[in-house]
This record gives C-alpha cells, structure tokens and sequence, in this order.
C-alpha cells in the first residue's frame, strides 16, 4: 500500500496515525538490528504526534495528503531536542536548539517522524559505509551496500519499515542510494526545498529531497517540503510546480534525450540494456526518444570533486569544539581545536577537508578551483543546449547494480566514480530523479535517472510515472519489493 | 595542471586545517588525495578561455529582509547544547600559552 493510500485511509477514519506509527515502530525493531538503517527511533515522540493528528481529523481539521504517514529522516537535519550527528563523532551527543524548515514543514503537514538515519559522515560518501556509528545493509542483499550517503533512508524504506523518508543530495546522494535499494529518489531543483537546518557539506550543491516505494508518494512528499523560506537565502522566490497534478499526463510528444556519454565505457552492460528498455518504453508510450551529447559531462567529475571538497573545507570549519558536539580538551584553545577534529571527523572527511584547502590554497586557486568553476560554466552551456532539442534526459543513475560491502573502502577514487552519472545535476542546479526499472544480471536492482532543466519536475514526473508503470503492466520487468 | 602533491603539502594543508595525522594516515593521505587530483587533470583539457566561473547555479544576489527585529534562538538553550558554558558565554581553555 502506498503512503498515499495509507493516510486516506486515516483520513476515513479506517486506521488511525496511532496504528499505523505502531507498525512502523514495529517494524523496525523487528528488522533494524539487521539492517543498521536508523541511528535513532524517536517512538515515544512519534506516538505523541501521531496521536496528535488523528485528534485533529477527529477534530474535523483539514489535514494534507500525507498526514498521519510515518517517515524518517537522514541525520543531518536539525530536529530540535532530539540528537543530530551527521553521523560524525564530532556532533555525538549534540541536540539542536531549532528544527530544519524541512522538520517544520513535514510536521505542519502532519507527518510523523520515526527516526533519523545513518548516513556516510557528513554525507560524504557512496555507500554509507563513512558512518561513524555502524554499517547499513541493502535489503535485497546484506552482503551489499545500500548506497550512499542517504543509504539509511533508502534501506528504511526499500525494507517497508517506513513508507516515506527524506534524504540530502549533493551529488547523487538520494538517487544512488534510491536505485541500489530500488525505490524512488528526487534531487529537486537547487532552491526549491529549503536548506535551513541542512547541516553545510558543499552549499551550493546540496539539495534535500524524497525517498518513495512510488512516484506518486515521492511527489506528494516533495509538494509538502517545497516552497520558499526566507530562512534560505538560496530558496527560490517563487511556488513550486504543481508535480502530482500532472502525473496522470503521459508521455506523447515529449522529447526525451539519452546522453551517450552514459551509454558506453563506465556504464555495466546490464545497467545499460536497462535504460534502453526505459528508452523503448516511453517510445510506446508516444515519446520521441533520441540519442544526444553532452560533452562537459566528461569533466564534471573532476570539477565536483574540486567544488563540493573547497565548500566543505570552508562548511565543517565550524566544528572546532568550541559551541557544540564534541570537545576533547587540552592546555590551550588552538590545541582543543587539533584534538577535538583529529578525533571528531573520520578518514574521508578529513580527506575532503585537507583537498579542498589545497584547492583553496595560493598557487593552486587556479589551477583546480577556478578551472573547476569554469568547467561548471561549460557544463551549464552544454545542458542548456541539450534543453533547447529536448524536454528531458535519462541516463543510469549508477553505473552498476550494489556493490559489495568493503569492496571500496580503501579506494575513494574508485567510489567516486559511482557519482559520474549524478554529479552533473547538482554541479547545474537542475533536477534528477532515480526510478526503479527492473534488475541486473545478479537480480539486484537498476534505477533509470530522469533529468530536467531547472524548475522542470512537472516533466520529469511526467516519465518517472510512464516508467513506473511499464515496470507494473511488464512481468518481464518485474521490481520487487524486498519487503 | 601542477606537480603531483607531496607528502610535505599534504602535511601543510592538514595544520592548516587543524588535523594532525599520523606517519600512516600522512602516506595514506598523498597517495589517495595524488590520485584525485591526477584524475583532475583532465580538466586541462578543455578550452576555458574566456569562460567565466559558476560559483553558484541560480546568481540569486543581495536577498535582503525589512529590518525588524524577529524571535531568535534562546540563548539558554544553544549554550546548553555548547560542550562548555559559562555566565551566559561559550567557555573555552586559554587561547595563549600557560593556564593563568
């Protein structure tokens, strides 16, 4: 059953939001401890809430789409009075004085908070194996990484222990972990969700989006999170397109273009035939389908491995000891402030921190950030031009299906490479949206990536649901739920 | 693009960066952070003559808000969250030299 249809039912008055949290509380005790999905459950203020909002539709109030819907969300949101670590040893213990806008907005529509999840630390990182507290499974195999960072959000929610949750993309963050675990994931336009209360990787890639079992439930989240907030000075001064109104439109006309930069070496054969199939059919569904380029694709690694670093060297700059999280102390404040991050961050942060000051650093300024800013400039001219001949593009969102647990660790360069297919979007600011389309030859699942110009969702939905669809009319196609 | 970065570099940017590394984590570093930046190369490749920089994708510029006073945090509650505090102030060890 989809969230959706869960929260009409206790819209009815069939179920209440009591119940429902139950289960989900239920089910994660009873799955959790395999998994490693949530760092922590929030059950006593979850029942409360929930209690809360079925006192409301008793009330006769007029309720959202999704209320009374349990959901999680990854740790690097601000929950006030309850414990956020961005799965960093340095934020353990902390309790922020203020909820993210994202928190607000998710209680004002009467959504019902579960737990927060394990993350890679400070959302660095492609499998979630970069947390400082414990490793998550995929559910489809325990032997196989969820993805990453948000992977504890998609394992929560590929397993059914929530239907809805919420991660943070800065470069492929949701839609990686989303097509690992097969289910929906939505990088949404650069400032149309409200960073506030985001805890800063690289400011100006990082997006909060949904995680979904389905493209009707990722847009209803979505629609209740979007929207401007003063609070930001990124958000975008203007409404958020009305995606679910359209989702029933189809395809027939719509230009869909394929990259074929992502059709060739890098892209595993099986992942490959996949989006071919996904190519095939939205042509049966009526959509013109071409082959196109986008050649500045080919930097856009390197460049994002040169931007999201300097921001984050400048972002976790802040975690010194001094106002919260850890503090190990010492004689001398500068000696409190080596010991407190020595011991506070983990290996790949301090990786990213020590890449991005040398590519800050004088003498190399030019050589990588300002070089990697101006392929930034290239990037954005190449998508524009793709835009002017069609609608949308799809591509893999991962170059392979779940990889093993350990299989990378040790080689960060390798693990980069997951993010070639999803960092472009978030170096242009664009939206991206991962759709399960069946399985790879190991019967692990494949998520197809559609992608759209800036504020182009009611497009990229358009697809996402054409794609669902096939995947249900198609036993050929099959996805099932690992639940 | 410029030289391979050495071990001294490395070691240089880790003090800038307030992280003292060990011997291990020092060659571990160089060899991993060598390999990103050799992959980074290939950004040379381009022609960047005259492009301009994006240091942002939406050139969203001066968002300035009527000035009146709003709510902020409580201040009791931040520094109750600050791993030490005092009169109403974040405490911190001496910043120079021997304790008074």
């Amino acid at each position: 059953m989809t969230a959706l249809q869960v929260a009409a039912q206790i819209r009815s008055g069939e179920r209440t939001s009591v119940e429902v949290t139950q289960e989900s509380l239920d089910a994660i005790a009873g799955r959790d401890d395999d998994l490693g999905a949530f760092l922590l459950v929030t059950d006593e203020h979850a029942l409360s809430a929930a209690a809360a909002v079925d006192a409301s539709i008793a009330a006769g109030d007029a309720v959202g789409p999704l209320a009374g819907v349990p959901i999680a969300i990854k740790d690097n949101m601000c929950t006030r009075g309850i414990p956020t670590t961005c799965a960093s040893r340095i934020l353990e213990g902390w309790t922020p004085p203020y909820d993210a806008t994202v928190v607000q907005r998710l209680a004002a529509a009467g959504l019902v908070l579960v737990g927060k999840t394990n993350m890679d630390e400070f959302a660095m990182g492609s499998s979630t194996e970069n947390s400082a507290y414990q490793v998550t499974r995929n559910p489809h195999d325990a032997t196989r990484v969820p993805g990453g960072s948000s992977g504890g959000s998609a394992a929560a929610v590929a397993s059914g222990m929530v239907p809805l949750a919420l991660g943070s993309d800065t470069g492929g963050s949701i839609r990686q972990p989303a097509a690992l675990c097969g289910v929906v994931g939505v990088k949404p336009t650069y400032g149309a969700v409200s960073r506030f209360g985001l805890v800063a990787y690289a400011s100006s890639l990082d997006q909060i989006g949904p995680f979904a079992a389905d493209v009707a439930d990722a847009a209803a989240l979505l629609e209740a999170i979007a929207g401007h907030d003063p609070a930001d000075s990124t958000s975008i001064p203007a409404p958020f397109p009305a995606v679910s109104a359209h989702l029933g439109d189809g395809v027939d006309g719509l230009r869909i273009g394929l990259p074929v930069e992502f059709l060739g070496e890098g892209i595993a054969p099986d992942v490959r035939r996949r989006v071919e199939a996904a190519a095939e059919a939205l042509s049966a569904a009526g959509a013109k389908v071409a082959e196109t380029s986008v050649p500045a694709v080919a930097q856009a690694l390197s460049a994002y491995y040169i931007v999201a670093p300097a921001e984050a060297s400048s972002n976790l700059s802040r975690f010194d000891g001094v106002r919260f999280g850890l503090r190990v102390e010492a004689a001398t404040t500068p000696e409190m402030y080596d010991l407190t991050r020595t011991q506070g961050f983990g290996h790949e942060v301090k990786n990213r921190i020590m890449l991005g000051t040398y590519a800050l650093s004088a003498g190399y300024y030019d050589a990588y950030y300002g070089t990697a800013q101006k392929v930034r400039t290239l990037l954005l001219r190449d998508l524009a031009a793709a835009y002017s001949e069609f609608d949308v593009l799809m591509t893999p969102t991962s170059p392979t299906t779940a990889f093993r647990i350990g299989e990378m660790v040790d080689d960060p360069l390798t693990m980069y490479l997951q993010d070639v297919c999803t960092i472009p979007t978030n170096l242009a600011g664009h939206p991206a949206m991962s759709v399960p389309f069946g399985v790879g030859d190991d019967g692990l699942p494949v998520g197809v990536q559609v992608l759209a110009p800036a504020l182009g969702e009611v497009d990229m939905f358009r697809v996402a649901a054409v794609l669902e669809a096939a995947t249900k009319s198609e036993p050929t196609i099959g996805t099932e739920g690992a639940a | 693009m410029p030289q391979r970065i050495s071990r001294d570099d490395v070691a240089s940017v880790a003090k800038l960066a307030r992280l003292q590394l060990t011997d291990d984590e020092l060659d571990r570093a160089t060899s991993q952070l060598g390999d990103i930046l050799d992959h980074a190369a290939d950004m040379a490749s381009l022609d960047l003559d005259g492009v301009e920089p994006t240091s942002h994708p939406y050139p969203l510029a001066n968002v300035l808000r009527d000035d009146i006073a709003v709510p902020s945090l409580s201040r009791d509650e931040v520094l109750a969250a600050a791993p030490s505090a005092e009169a109403g102030m974040f405490r911190v060890p001496p910043v120079i030299g021997e304790e008074p």
